[in-house]
């Protein structure tokens, strides 16, 4: 009979960016409940804080680690510090809607130097940790159903959710030899801070659910489990794709 | 909202178990179809297998019953409309889909015979069509919610040698995942495809004996090795299971990188 490969973590040190709130801290508390030891790194020291006091309380294992994801010569001073890792949640990310007619250059800065850029060397340096560690691993970006199709005043965040897709599938190819599987979890609106916004009125939020044929947004926990998911042993062939937590969104 | 103060909450982890949960596996008899009948009952789910051969899946069910697990097997020929019907109605509702049931012939796109056609065309796509149908009428009907998995292929994505039928085939699956998603998302109703590469099966057992082919094979797939069932398993059980709870209409690629390429 075939083994069952379980969903667990156990043994595993993680690394998760954007950790304070939202998906991440989700993933982060999600990823310590299946078994790994995880660091918890962004900038809100007290959000931090609280967020390793509860994974601690019930059980867990976990630190926190300040860093500004953008500073690469501080993420590769704390990676050394604190890795090597053997999963990597790459998760901190923003978006500021905007029409693309009324896009400013800051604002694609901003995008693209969290999105895509930061994203890009936290990857660098934790690929790096377990190429010379002599170990294997899987590091998720977190991309968007907007990596995958546009939307209204997202030309900015789509692009580099875009980015991201492609930065993966290049990642998988070159990392594959070296045992580390690189894949993107996809979510559509998820009920958090950063979401907030565009739920800010029930018309809108009406119009968001309208194009979920599940009817609801995606809840924190959801898409944390799916990175557990794609972080265990369960998943030892997935590499270089996404998975879509969109409820259908992007199906039709 | 998950907005501050929400937040502060320890969340709750949406279960990767299938207790209580009835499933149908088609195709269960051998491959990945057995394998994925053995996750789902080790997950807690009570299995129904079915397939043409009754022999092999009793011989997994006494396995599973030796491991205190529930299942049971029925012979079944998925492309005979009425006996899938009459299956679904007597053993149904179900909860859980693996709709797998599916063959491959490779020939060439030049020589592909008429008889080839007609059979991939009937089994992939037109029994893979009635079997979820069936199911999904029955989980309407019975007011439950549920999780269908369609197994569909790399070939879903990208073109195979001497594999043109079966490409065909397991593009409209993709298509059809897609479609049932978004009809049945407002039942409750989640449709997933999930996309092997090369796995070692009795489907395979022929190509992959020849070293030439096989040499090819893991040179496509940068993570360097062929597929085993094992590989398969976390994803069908995670696709049914609550923590999947917002995933429909997905496609999700178990093929070791090969459609990077």
């Amino acid at each position: 009979m075939g083994r069952f490969p379980g969903f667990g973590l156990q043994g595993m040190r993680a690394l998760v960016t954007g950790a304070s709130r939202g998906i991440g801290r989700a993933a982060a508390e999600a990823m310590a409940e299946a078994g790994a030891h995880v660091v918890l790194a962004a900038r809100a020291k007290e959000d931090l804080d609280e967020a390793v006091a509860g994974i601690r309380a019930g059980g867990g294992s976990a630190e926190a680690l300040v860093l500004d994801v953008t500073d690469t010569e501080a993420v590769r001073g704390a990676v050394a510090a604190t890795g090597p890792f053997d999963a990597l949640f790459n998760n901190a990310g923003i978006n500021r809607p905007l029409p693309f007619l009324e896009v400013d250059e800051a604002t694609y800065d901003d995008l693209y130097g969290v999105n895509v850029r930061a994203a890009f060397f936290v990857a660098q340096a934790v690929a790096k940790g377990m190429v010379d560690a002599g170990r294997g691993g899987v590091i998720v970006n977190t991309s968007s159903q907007m990596g995958v199709v546009g939307g209204p005043n997202r030309a900015v965040y789509c692009g580099t959710k875009h980015a991201v897709e492609g930065m993966t599938k290049a990642m998988a190819v070159e990392l594959a030899p070296l045992g580390i599987r690189v894949v993107t979890v996809g979510p559509t609106f998820v009920e958090t801070a950063l979401a907030a916004k565009a739920f800010a009125t029930p018309e809108a939020r009406a119009g968001i659910v309208s194009r979920i044929p599940m009817g609801r947004p995606a809840t924190v926990e959801e898409v944390a489990q799916t990175v557990v998911f794609l972080c265990s042993p369960a998943a030892a062939m997935v590499t270089g794709t996404h998975l879509l937590v969109d409820g259908g969104w992007t199906a039709q | 909202m998950a907005v501050a103060g929400s937040e502060t909450r320890f969340p709750t982890t949406p279960s990767f178990r299938l207790d209580g949960q009835k499933a149908l596996v088609t195709g269960a008899s051998k491959g990945i179809g057995r394998a994925i009948a053995i996750a789902y009952a080790e997950a807690g789910a009570d299995v129904v297998l079915a397939a043409r051969s009754l022999p092999e899946m009793e011989a997994t069910v006494d396995g599973l019953a030796r491991k205190g697990l529930k299942a049971r097997a029925f012979a079944l020929d998925v492309t005979d409309r009425e006996a899938v019907r009459a299956m679904v109605a007597k053993h149904g509702p179900f909860d859980i889909l693996l709709n797998n049931a599916g063959t491959n012939i490779r020939e060439p796109f030049l020589e592909a015979k008429d008889a080839s056609v007609d059979a991939l065309i009937d089994l992939n796509i037109r029994a893979a069509f009635t079997v979820a149908q069936a199911v999904a009428q029955g989980m309407v009907s019975a007011g439950r919610r549920g999780a269908i998995v369609n197994l569909s292929s790399v070939n879903g994505h990208v073109a195979g040698i001497n594999r043109s039928v079966y490409t065909a085939t397991k593009h409209a699956l993709e298509g059809l995942t897609k479609a049932m998603a978004a009809e049945l998302g407002p039942h409750g109703i989640r449709v997933n495809a999930i996309c092997p590469t090369f796995i070692e099966t009795p489907l395979t057992a022929g190509v992959l004996s020849d070293e030439a082919f096989m040499a090819r094979a893991v040179r496509a797939i940068p993570l360097g090795r062929i597929g085993q069932v094992e590989d398969i398993m976390g994803a069908a059980v995670f696709l049914a299971a609550p923590a999947s709870g917002l995933i429909s209409g997905a496609s999700l690629l178990i093929d070791g990188g090969m459609c990077c390429l």
